[in-house]
Order: structure tokens, then C-alpha cells, then sequence
């Protein structure tokens, strides 16, 4: 027997470090070839780490949440021959580019009777102190009858924090005894079998890593350092709805479905145009605008693990089509998780958008450094006055929120209005001025 | 003068200001406490403690004025009493001062810093005292209110003169040939009944149709015999409309709605007690009024943040002990402890003679509040502690809810029953039923036994009657 230790591998990039999101293992697991002990991340890209070699886990190398420095040990193993602790290859992320089998030449690991499932982790669970069993759940209590507890049992509950009113009493005439106390807090989270409500005081801890911790650092640093003002303007999209059954129904099969993003992301390029300072990226510790002249439009996503922002490049030079695609093509890959650090960084302005859920208005924070988002909120069939009669039209408002630093008021509703604009008459998007 | 930061500052040294700030200090909150008079408010200066001094003269003075009359069945006999009334009243001086020192000794040891002065808010945070050296200004992170009650004056009858107050009255360097008292409530009976005792002649005008109102008849029944075994002519349903011209007679509208004419020396008004809500600067702060009152939540909190307020000025039941009470929590608060006002009871006593003590429902509170009750009463006449200290009449009555025996209110009225008062309000505060009272062994021969009797009455099992 023999020990082997796997280290951090390189998961590209050039990065230094990486943050631990997942264990997929624990300690005396049995693990084999190609099972995947652990998953990493680094910016946007989580790496599963795999075993190189078949054996039993004697040591794990940091918890959830911790960031490790690449080439340091990430688990050890305790494998069948000679182990090599001197000089233990790293493990080769599985989703690097041209995986490589990560198997170490070295080992020969038997792969022999290791079919034996894996035993049963914990003996059959350890029982607590058991609750008293003359314990209520709820006391025949009227309403609005003060709970019955002595002044220390009172005291106690209320620095506790607990609501006597919640709180069964096995006393004499219902009276809440430091037991019936002690009881309560015992149960904890544990819902009783009855069908009366119970309250429920448990606090789950979960730590926030990964991707999650990304999104909460972004989120308040943009909500600390830039001023946000969001306009809120409603766009009759009617003519633009009709042009895009028209398109849909006669488009090639190759072509892709046309979404509303698409004419948006053109209308966004003709308004940027006019409008240059929208589309920029403000370092405010160097107090420098980087205005871009070409329109990356990072497109909000939500994904099992939370909001990502794939990016459609140079959208100014796509054609409606070209947007569809790329949108699509990105949102597949945010849902999988197999987007790119490529794909999911570098946009100067963003779209947010919560499709059929939209709502009415939003406020949207703004993707930090960028000065603009541009928020979709729902289409709804709405009857509006054309001077002499209420006629059905689609509409739809765009919740947008701007760098008030960088850009006035001013500048932001002629921005909006010159999106309604297109939006609103679909043909100005695809005539040249 | 420098201004003063603190972290508390306290307005008002009566019971709920002394209190707080006490125990501010001991939770090492740095505190002030602003007081125009000396430490201890009415309750220590001119209430609690000086009337209970009185009134024990009073009593030391009618049991030898019984024995030199041979009224007494003991075989004591002795010479006519005398009284040298001025002694008296410094003999209560005296207890009054001294409380005030220890009350300032505690403040002092818990390191609590005394500006004597009236105070009086600029801003929420901010009050200006009005010093003998000057104006002190003191900012705080909180206040606390407690600047209590004051005497009612009715406007027929304006104090001054011979129209007293009781403040005036536990300060008599004469006892009065004739006392006219003007409300029958508990002040003006306890004071009325001392005078009595020390030979006063006393009427008592009260305008409801009986005396101490808040009282059923059940427990008023043994005082007001006792009232009139002394003499004191009762006049209710009579409204005062003033002093005769020459200031030496009351002038009264009876029941039967003639006027007449009460001869007095002293004209004492004891018609309730006020909030003091002027003089300190409420219009400064505008808080949210409740009536008269000062509007506070369950944690003493006022509308404004950071101000609280606590006591008299704060609502009924003006009592000291809830004053305290709210003082000692609101310093917790402020000691950033997680508090709320969840007492159950706080009993009220009464020392007229005898004395009435009550804590939660009377038996027609408790049907008005939905109860189903059960009501044991038990009598002194057969408690042989109360037989063998002259002291039959009186009761203790049990009021608890029907169906599951827990005790919702407790009364008793008797001699000397103010100190039961103490397991009265312990049942209620515990959550007692009467099992418990019933279960528990009381000390023989007391009158405390009374009360397990009451509960066994109650229960229907009652040993002694």
C-alpha cells in the first residue's frame, strides 16, 4: 500500500489560482480511475478534477470555498503497491482543451476485485438525546391567550429569540416549562408529524462560493459604485411583431427563430451610433472612459447555478440572422456550463431579460464597468387610445439603468426614445440614413 | 458650562428615572440623570414613604388613645397620648432624608452623574438644564422620560391656602382641627384616616357614589366600617364648588342637590394625579400622545427614536413598582438586550386601615374579560393569626378561571396585608393554579394561610371554615 497525492492541475488560462466549488468525494470513499474527486473554478469556468488512478481517500486538501494555489495537494490517496509521494504528476482537468486519459503510467493500478460497492458511509445515524415523550406539539391554547411561563422561562425565551406563543406547554394548565423549552430548541428544524402548522427555525448555511460568490461581489460593486438611474419607457412593438412572424414564417431552414433580441441588439447599434458615450466601459479608479467602438452586448442568462453573461460579439457587424444565431448559440452553451471565458467576457453594454416572467418595470444593475443595461420587460396586449378609439396593441417597456456619473439624464432618455423609435417603425433599422 | 455627551441621559429621579439609571450603570452605559429636586421623586419625597411614615403614627397613636380608653380587650391600660406633632413630622423628615441619601450613594456607585436642574429638550438628542451655575447642555444617544405625575387641582378649588394638595399635607406642622377631603380615592382615604386617627375631624367629598371606585363593595365593605367606627363623615355623590368667602368652609352640592356648608381648617384635594407632560419641552419634540399620556410600545419607546419613556407619565397604573420595572428594562434595552414589557401583574395596595391589596381581575373583571371563574374566599375571622393580633376582619379572595383552575386575580383586604402582596403577585407572575397554592405549605399561625385556604375553598375543600 502505498500513498499518492494529486495535486491542483493547471486548468489553463495562465491562472495562478483556483477556487474550490464542489467535492465530489469525501474521506474514505473508494474511488477509481476517471472518478471526479473535485470541481474548481477560476473567473467563469468551473474544471472538474478527475482521479488519475484507482484508491481510497485518506485526505482532502481544503474546503469548499477556498481558493488554492494551482500545483498545490488536493487530495490524497491511498492506493494498492507503491505510492509515489515524492513526485506525483498533477491530475489533468477534464475539460481542458484535448483532454488527455489521466492516467498515471507509473501506477498499475489492479483493477481487479475492486467492484465492491462502496461501503455505507456512516453507521445507521447516530440518534440524539431523545425529546421527552410527554412533549406536545401544541397546547390547547385559545386565541390571543397569553402563552403560561414563569418569568425566567420568559426571559429565556425572549433572549432566545423564540415566540412563546409557538411554543407548547406540558405544565399544569398548559404551563411552558424550561423542558418545554429545552424541547423546542432540541427539535430545531424537525417538523413535527401532525398536520398543525408548526414554526420552523432552522438555518440552513450555505456557503456562498463559486459562481454565486462571483455574482454577489459583481452585484455590490455595481450597486456601490455607480449611481444607477433607470428610465422606464413603454414601446409599442406591434409592427415590430409583425415583421418578425413575417420573418419567421418565410425564413430559410437554416436560419434561426427570431427572438425580439435580435431586432433590439440592431436597434441598440443604430442608437449607439448617435450616441457613442453608451457604449463604454468606465474605470472610475483611473478615471477613464474606454468608449468601444465595437458593440459586444452581453446577453443576462440564467443557469441552474445563477446569472452568467455570455457575450455576442461585434454585433455591429452581424445581421439580424447573425445576432439570432449567436444568441442562441450562446445561451445553449451558458445552460450546459460549456461556455467559454471567451464567451463570457468582454461586452460594453448588456441586455437583461426575463423573457415571458418580465413583469412590468425592473431596475437593472448595471454590469460593472460598463455605464448602460437594457432591461426587457413583458409583451402584453394593451388597449391604448389612438384619438378617437381604444385599439389593441402590443406593448412592451424597456427598464434601462445608466452610469449617472458618465451619462445625464438627458442623454439616456434620448437614447431610449431613439430605441422606441426603431423599435416602434422596424424599417429604420435596416434603412441606411 | 461644557456640554456633557452621554450615551443615556435620564429625566426625572423618581423610582423609574433612579431605576433606569442604576441600572444603566451597573450594564456600564454611561449615564446622566437630571433632577430639579433631590433623588427620589414623589414616591420617596412626597407619596410612598412619607404618607406609610404618617400613617403608622397615626396608628401608634389611635392604639394608645384605644388603651387609655379602655377600648382595648387586652387589659392595657395607660394615660391620655399626647402628641407633639412637629416631632412627628421631622421623625418622617428624617426617613425621607435619609432614603434620599441612599438612593444617591447608589446612583453615585454605579457611576451615574447627578446634574441637578430642571431639564428641557432642545431637540430630540439634545436637553438644556437649567442649573444653579448656568445653563448645561447634555446630548445623548437616548433619553428616557420618567418625569411623573403631579397632583389634579380641581379650578373651583385652586391650591393655596387652605386648599392643600397632598404634598402639603404630609407636611403639616399642625394637625388639623377640621379636615374636609375632596375625593375618596385611595390617597385621600389613606391621609383622611391618619388625620382621623390623630384627632382630626374628617369629612370626606367624593363625587361618585361611593368611595374607593375601583374597589368592588366586597373589599371597600371592612374600610369603610372602620371609617365610621372613627368618626368620618362620608358625603358621596357630592360635588365641592368652592371655599366660603372667608376661606374657613368648604362649600358642597349634596346628592340630593342642596348646598352646604363644611366647616374646615384644611381643604385636602386628592382627585387623581396628572402626567407631567409640560415644562420639559414636549412641544420641542412633538412625541405621539396617548390621551394625556406619553404613547409608548411594549418596550417603552416613544414616537421619536432613541426617546423613551417610562412611569407616571407613561399611563395607568401609576405606581412606583411599575415605574421601576420599566426603568430596569428600558436600561437593558438600551444595553442592547433583547426586552419586552411582559408582566403579568402588578399589584396595587391600598393602606387604609385595614389595608386592601389587589392584583389582576376582581371576579366582575374577569367575567367582563370572558372567563368562566371559580371564587374562593376565605375570612381572617377564622385565621387564627389575624385573631390573636385583633385583626378579624378582612378576607382573601382567589378568582381563577373554571376549566383549568389557572388564578387570574388575587385581592385581599385586611391588617397588615400589604405583605402578601409578595406570593400574590407570584402566583400570578408563575402562572399558578390553584393546585399549586393549595399544594404549597403556608407557615402556621399566619395570615398568608389565608391565601392556601382561599385556593382550597376554591377547589371545594376548604379545611378551616
Amino acid at each position: 500500500m502505498g500513498e499518492y497525492i494529486i495535486k491542483l492541475p493547471d486548468v489553463g488560462e495562465g491562472v495562478a489560482e483556483a477556487e474550490l466549488v464542489e467535492w465530489n468525494v469525501k474521506i474514505g470513499d473508494l474511488v477509481r480511475e476517471d472518478t471526479v474527486l473535485a470541481a474548481v473554478m477560476t473567473d467563469k469556468a468551473t474544471v472538474e478534477i478527475p482521479s488519475p488512478v484507482d484508491g481510497e481517500i485518506i485526505w482532502l486538501g481544503g474546503e469548499i470555498g477556498q481558493v488554492l494555489a494551482i500545483g498545490s495537494p488536493l487530495v490524497r490517496l491511498k492506493i494498492e503497491g507503491e505510492g509515489h509521494v515524492a513526485d506525483a504528476a498533477p491530475a489533468k482537468p477534464v475539460k481542458a482543451e484535448a483532454p488527455t486519459p489521466a492516467v498515471d503510467q507509473k501506477v498499475q493500478a489492479p483493477k481487479a476485485a475492486e467492484d465492491k460497492p462502496k461501503p455505507v458511509s456512516a453507521p445507521a445515524a447516530r440518534k440524539g438525546p431523545t425529546a421527552p415523550s410527554t412533549f406536545s406539539a401544541n397546547a390547547p391554547r385559545g386565541e390571543g391567550e397569553k402563552p403560561l411561563a414563569s418569568p425566567a422561562v420568559r426571559l429565556r425565551a425572549k433572549e432566545a429569540g423564540v415566540d412563546l406563543r409557538q411554543v407548547g406547554g406540558t405544565g399544569p394548565a398548559g404551563r411552558i416549562t424550561h423542558e418545554d423549552l429545552e424541547a423546542y430548541f432540541a427539535r430545531g428544524s424537525q417538523k413535527p408529524g401532525a398536520a398543525a402548522l408548526a414554526p420552523d427555525n432552522s438555518v440552513k448555511e450555505i456557503k456562498v462560493v463559486g459562481l454565486r460568490r462571483k455574482i454577489a461581489e459583481k452585484m455590490a460593486i455595481a450597486k456601490s459604485h455607480i449611481p444607477h438611474i433607470t428610465y422606464v419607457e413603454e414601446i409599442d412593438v406591434t409592427s415590430m411583431e409583425e415583421l418578425r412572424s413575417t420573418l419567421n414564417s418565410n425564413k430559410r431552414p437554416d436560419q434561426p427563430k427570431l427572438t425580439i433580441l435580435p431586432f433590439l441588439m440592431r436597434a441598440m447599434v443604430r442608437a449607439i451610433a448617435d450616441q457613442p458615450q453608451l457604449n463604454a466601459l468606465y474605470d472610475d479608479e483611473a478615471n477613464v472612459i474606454h468608449q468601444h467602438g465595437g458593440v459586444h452586448i452581453g446577453i443576462a442568462a440564467q443557469t441552474p447555478n445563477g446569472l452568467v453573461v455570455p457575450v455576442v460579439k461585434h454585433a455591429e457587424a452581424r445581421t439580424i440572422w447573425d445576432c439570432a444565431a449567436e444568441v442562441n448559440l450562446l445561451a445553449e452553451a451558458a445552460k450546459t456550463g460549456t461556455a467559454t471565458r471567451e464567451q463570457l467576457s468582454g461586452s460594453t453594454i448588456t441586455i437583461t431579460s426575463l423573457g415571458s416572467m418580465g413583469g412590468v418595470v425592473t431596475t437593472p444593475v448595471i454590469n460593472y464597468p460598463e455605464v448602460a443595461i437594457i432591461g426587457v420587460n413583458k409583451i402584453m396586449t394593451r388597449p391604448i387610445w389612438d384619438g378617437t378609439n381604444f385599439i389593441p396593441r402590443k406593448m412592451m417597456n424597456l427598464s434601462s439603468s445608466f452610469d449617472h456619473r458618465v451619462i445625464d439624464g438627458w442623454d439616456a432618455a434620448v437614447f431610449i426614445q431613439r430605441i422606441k423609435t426603431l423599435l416602434e417603425t422596424p424599417a429604420l433599422i435596416f434603412v441606411d440614413a | 458650562m461644557k456640554d456633557i455627551s452621554c450615551k443615556l441621559l435620564v429625566i426625572g429621579a423618581g423610582p423609574g428615572g433612579y431605576i433606569c439609571a442604576i441600572r444603566a450603570g451597573q450594564l456600564n452605559i454611561d449615564t446622566v440623570i437630571v433632577e430639579a429636586a433631590k433623588v427620589g421623586g414623589t414616591c420617596l419625597m412626597v407619596g410612598c414613604i412619607p404618607s406609610k411614615a404618617l400613617i403608622h403614627a397615626a396608628q401608634e397613636y389611635e392604639k394608645v388613645e384605644h388603651f387609655a380608653a379602655q377600648r382595648t380587650p387586652l387589659g392595657i391600660s395607660v394615660s391620655e397620648p399626647e402628641i407633639d406633632f412637629s416631632k412627628t413630622i421631622a421623625w418622617k423628615d428624617g426617613i425621607v432624608s435619609r432614603l434620599n441619601n441612599g438612593v444617591a450613594g447608589l446612583l453615585k456607585k454605579a457611576n451615574v452623574k447627578i446634574v441637578t436642574g430642571r431639564a428641557r429638550f432642545r431637540d430630540g438628542k439634545t436637553v438644556e438644564v437649567e442649573t444653579l451655575t448656568g445653563q448645561q447642555v447634555i446630548r445623548a444617544e437616548n433619553v428616557v422620560i420618567a418625569t411623573g405625575s403631579t397632583p389634579v387641582e380641581i379650578p373651583s378649588l385652586p391650591f393655596g391656602g387652605n386648599v392643600i394638595s397632598s404634598t402639603e399635607a404630609l407636611a403639616l406642622q399642625k394637625i388639623p382641627e377640621r379636615l374636609v377631603v375632596v375625593g375618596g380615592g385611595y390617597i385621600g382615604l389613606e391621609l383622611g384616616t391618619a388625620f382621623a386617627k390623630l384627632g382630626s375631624k374628617v369629612t370626606v367629598v367624593e363625587a361618585l357614589p361611593k368611595i374607593l371606585p375601583q374597589y368592588d363593595a366586597e373589599l371597600t365593605r371592612p374600610i369603610v366600617k372602620h371609617i365610621n367606627e372613627l368618626g368620618i363623615t362620608i358625603l358621596t355623590g357630592a360635588k365641592a364648588r368652592g371655599m366660603s368667602t372667608k376661606g374657613d368652609a368648604l362649600l358642597v352640592e349634596t346628592a340630593d342637590g342642596r348646598d352646604e356648608r363644611i366647616p374646615a381648617d384644611k381643604v385636602l384635594v386628592t382627585v387623581g394625579r396628572k402626567p407631567v407632560t409640560t415644562g420639559w419641552g414636549l412641544e420641542e419634540i412633538d412625541l405621539d400622545m396617548d390621551g394625556k399620556f406619553v404613547r409608548i410600545d411594549d418596550k417603552c419607546r416613544t414616537s421619536m427614536r432613541g426617546v423613551f419613556a417610562i412611569g407616571d407619565v407613561t399611563g395607568e397604573p401609576m405606581l412606583a413598582h411599575r415605574a421601576m420595572a420599566q426603568g430596569e428594562m428600558v436600561a437593558e434595552i438600551i444595553a442592547g438586550e433583547n426586552r419586552s414589557w411582559d408582566k403579568r401583574a402588578i399589584a396595587a395596595v391600598c393602606f387604609t386601615d385595614p389595608e386592601i391589596v389587589s392584583v389582576g381581575f376582581s371576579p366582575e373583571e374577569a367575567k367582563q374579560a370572558g372567563h368562566e371563574i371559580k371564587i374562593g374566599v376565605f375570612p381572617f375571622a377564622a385565621n387564627g393569626r389575624a385573631m390573636t393580633q385583633e385583626g378579624e376582619e378582612g378576607f382573601v379572595r382567589v378568582v381563577a378561571a373554571a376549566g383549568n383552575h389557572l388564578i387570574v386575580g388575587i385581592q385581599a383586604v385586611g391588617q397588615g396585608v400589604s405583605e402578601l402582596s409578595a406570593s400574590f403577585a407570584l402566583a400570578l407572575e408563575m402562572g399558578a393554579r390553584l393546585e399549586d397554592i393549595a399544594g404549597t405549605i403556608h407557615a402556621h399561625p399566619t395570615q398568608s394561610e389565608g391565601f392556601q385556604e382561599a385556593a382550597l375553598k376554591a377547589l371545594g375543600h376548604a379545611l378551616h371554615i
